[in-house]
């Protein structure tokens, strides 16, 4: 089965940082990306990422079906904006170089191309660093650092336990919808698309039904093995903060600080190459 | 020495029952001892191991009368969480109880809740994972694993707390024979090694007595019916009057007209002393008459020269062939994951075959969609809750004809008649939420049978159920295949099922199609039974021990002279009846 955008066992240097760390540079970072509309500071912002996803060894069988959506809102995104809004380039950068016009009020100025350009520049800041987080994390080790940093471990165990049952429920959803299949309940491109969302519940309540069973079950083991039984618990994954994850918090937070103070130098946060 | 466990004069009502579940329990278990407790479903026995570990009254409330002492505490004083020190319960949903995403995790789940400090942890969980030989896997995900594997892992979760009892709630529910085995032997070196005393829940008891165990408790109506070592209850009558399956090697010298006695050890066929009973056993064997041959029926469901594999060079069934006739009761038959549930998603038309090809009457099935595969071979999924839909009864036994557009009146017909053939009629107008499970059961095979399918495949069609709803479930599908004349192919890894209800065992190995034959030959066959995971009949020993150079002949002579008996009790309970 196809494992997108899930943990995998790989021996980086990134992979061996605490997912503290992880989540610290993801939260500054993406932070930073949506303040800043410096374009100096979002190219350097790229580069470092795709050096990160690099070294992350992260594969395009990874993240390539989950990059296509994202790819399909950023494309629906840039068009948005001109359509609502086609002076917003001016609106930011206060001159209207006009490249050619279109109809009525939609002209393309060199503007709206460059505020457009920040846009997409900013996606591609996030985008390594999300799939970087989410594919290196163990989340177990996910949930042990949630707990370190205040939040509750009943939180991170609810995150955990769902990623360990979702294969469990997808294989049973297959084998319900299977054989309801051969009842008669066409789910294939067939049957239309009103009956197929109608026949879904035919899956669906069973699916649920059998779920039920399951998590009685499991709240059951996980009682009689002392779930719940102190305020605090620990984590057989959790990491320690290591001389490395000192150093990529203090880069990151370096990093952003610095990001920061160059973009709001001028008062803008907007970088003007018109004036 | 004070008892490990001690029940006096308990009773336990649970809150939502009128009755009391368990009635005036008193029983005293010492430390280190094993003991193996039985009896049927709703008996009352896994209440009563509920008690010992807290989730009765802690999960499920009820009135507690009389007293009960674990480790010679009060388990209210305790709690659930003072109790999961002392004693810890392996569950029979292995897959449930894993709850970690990987084994070491799993392992170390009740440590964590412990606060233990992590580098204490790795040091216990690597002790007990070589304990219970999983180091190897510590790393691997529950769904990398196989059922017996799942349940190694399941006893190092409850281990590593130290715990002085051990309770299995129902080890083999979900094991192949031969990792059942594995399972007892485990629980065996386990004991002995730690001294730790041991409970065990099972209806299974030949194959949960393949290694000793100090006593049995018997448990009927909520009541201790038997306390006694494995020797003298296997004297008795009280297991058959619980309706709990004897070992079958007993059932046979019993049918023979022996008298057992305790002396001669009983309680293993290997060791068990058979002076007594061999000329006696041989004499019935010779007297006894066989199944009679079945007449040659015309082909219903053949399978030529089948391969199928997800991933190139990897297959996952390789050559497989075989011809089921019309009429036939077949079971498919290996260990987890040999391929069994591959090959009948094959046969619906879940899977297309990578090579060869599947007749139905002759016809080749490969241009059929799933839908018209589906009104001629049913599929019946292990558990009801895995198909029912629809609240009610009547709605879901007609689901299959509602959606293939059959009309109204037609399918009220069809529905009232199936109902009346399942034994269902009077509940037509009831929700599906009121009924037991084996009720249940019985709507699921009743909303394919209602399609007039020609043949009908069973996934584990009595995995979980004690021998009553076994029989009564079993002698339901003999009856439908006797009278409706459907052919019923059953996958399955109960040995008792394929020797009794089966005319024909087809094997599966490691993706190889590796016997065909009859059940009694397959299960008194040392190498298949090896290789396919099964575990061969103690009727094979019993028939070598008395000098019977024939033992799959044997073990057929057995099974006829059972089938007969049954339909005469049959007979004389419906003349009572009527």
């Amino acid at each position: 089965m196809a494992k997108i955008l899930s943990y995998e066992e790989k021996d980086t240097w990134i992979h061996r940082l605490s997912g503290v760390t992880k989540l610290i540079f993801f939260l500054l970072w993406c932070l930073t990306s949506m303040l800043t509309y410096d374009t100096r500071i979002l190219v350097t912002m790229v580069v470092l990422a795709l050096i990160i996803f690099k070294i992350s060894r992260t594969e395009w069988k990874q993240v390539g079906a989950v990059f296509k959506l994202v790819l399909v809102f950023l494309v629906f995104n840039v068009f948005a904006i001109y359509i609502f809004s086609p002076d917003q380039g001016t609106a930011v950068y206060g001159t209207r170089t006009v490249l050619f016009h279109i109809a009525g009020r939609y002209d393309v100025t060199k503007e709206l191309l460059f505020y457009e350009l920040n846009v997409v520049i900013k996606y591609f800041t996030v985008i390594p660093a999300v799939f970087m987080f989410l594919v290196t994390t163990n989340p177990s080790e996910f949930a042990a650092s949630l707990n370190k940093i205040g939040v509750s471990y009943n939180i991170g165990y609810a995150i955990s336990i769902a990623l360990r049952y979702i294969p469990d429920v997808q294989g049973e959803f297959t084998k319900i919808k299977h054989a309801q299949e051969a009842r008669g309940i066409e789910m294939s491109g067939k049957a239309s698309l009103i009956s197929r969302i109608k026949n879904t519940s035919t899956i669906i309540f069973p699916l649920i039904f059998s779920s039920m069973d399951r998590i009685d079950v499991v709240s059951n083991a996980m009682e009689l093995r002392g779930y719940g039984k102190h305020k605090k618990r620990t984590w057989y994954m959790g990491k320690k903060l290591q001389r490395n994850d000192y150093l990529a918090i203090a880069f990151t937070v370096a990093f952003s600080v610095v990001a920061l103070a160059i973009t709001f130098a001028d008062g803008s946060r907007f970088y003007n190459p018109f004036v | 020495m004070e008892p490990m466990i001690e029940f006096k004069d308990f009773s336990f009502k649970y809150r939502a029952q009128k009755e009391p579940t368990l009635r005036d329990i008193n029983l005293k278990i010492m430390p280190g001892e094993k003991v193996l407790i039985v009896g049927p479903s709703g008996s009352g026995k896994s209440t009563l191991a509920h008690c010992v570990n807290g989730l009765v009254p802690f999960s499920y409330s009820g009135d507690i009368t009389g007293t009960l002492r674990i480790g010679g505490k009060n388990p209210a004083d305790l709690g659930l969480f003072g109790l999961s020190k002392i004693v810890g319960t392996v569950l029979q949903d292995t897959d449930g109880q894993f709850i970690g995403l990987t084994v070491a995790e799993d392992i170390a789940f009740a440590l964590e809740n412990d606060n233990v400090p992590q580098e204490d942890m790795f040091v216990k969980v690597d002790e007990i994972a070589e304990l219970v030989d999983v180091k190897k896997l510590l790393e691997n995900a529950p769904r990398e694993l196989s059922g017996g594997q799942k349940q190694r892992v399941s006893m190092a979760g409850v281990m590593v707390d130290d715990v002085d009892i051990l309770l299995f709630d129902e080890p083999l529910a979900n094991l192949d024979p031969a990792t059942g085995k594995r399972a007892i032997d485990l629980i065996d070196q386990i004991q002995k090694k730690k001294k730790t005393t041991i409970l065990i829940i099972e209806h299974r008891l030949e194959d949960a007595l393949y290694r000793d165990v100090d006593r049995i408790i018997v448990v009927g109506e909520g009541r201790i019916v038997a306390d006694t070592t494995p020797d003298q209850l296997l004297v008795t009558d009280v297991l058959k009057e619980q309706g709990i399956r004897e070992p079958l090697y007993i059932t046979a010298i019993k049918h023979a007209g022996c008298q057992i006695h305790a002396e001669d050890k009983p309680m293993h066929m290997e060791t068990m002393k058979m002076d007594r009973y061999r000329d006696k056993v041989r004499d019935w064997f010779d007297r006894t008459e066989g199944k009679a041959a079945r007449p040659e029926a015309p082909s219903a469901l053949k399978v030529e020269d089948l391969y199928f594999s997800y991933v190139e060079g990897r297959p996952i069934l390789q050559h497989i062939h075989f011809d089921i006739k019309k009429g036939e009761m077949v079971s498919i038959v290996g260990k987890n994951g040999a391929g069994k549930s591959t090959l009948s998603n094959l046969i619906c038309g879940f899977y297309k075959p990578t090579r060869g090809t599947i007749f139905l009457n002759g016809k080749d099935v490969a241009p059929l969609s799933i839908k018209e595969r589906g009104e001629k071979i049913g599929l019946v999924m292990q558990s009801p809750n895995q198909m029912i839909s629809k609240p009610m009864i009547f709605d879901e036994v007609a689901l299959g004809l509602t959606v293939r557009g059959v009309p109204e009146e037609e399918i009220k017909e069809r529905v009232y008649r199936t109902l009346k053939i399942c034994g269902l009629y009077p509940f037509r107008n009831w929700p599906v939420s009121a009924l037991s499970f084996g009720q249940k059961k019985r709507v699921s095979i009743a909303s394919i049978l209602v399609m007039d399918p020609e043949v009908m495949i069973l996934d584990e069609p009595t995995a979980g159920q004690d021998y009553r709803h076994y029989t009564e479930i079993m002698e339901f599908l003999k009856e439908i295949n006797e009278t409706l004349g459907i052919t019923i192919i059953m996958i399955t890894h109960d040995m008792h099922l394929m020797l009794e209800y089966t005319d024909r065992a087809i094997v599966i190995a490691d993706g190889h199609l590796i016997a065909d034959d009859t059940p009694a030959k397959v299960l008194t066959n040392e190498t298949i039974a090896d290789k396919a995971y099964l575990k061969k009949t103690s009727l094979y020993d019993l028939a070598l021990g008395c000098g019977i150079d024939n033992p799959s002949e044997f073990a057929e002579r057995f099974i006829a002279y059972e089938r007969e008996k049954k339909k005469e009790t049959a007979l004389a309970e419906e003349k009572t009846d009527g």
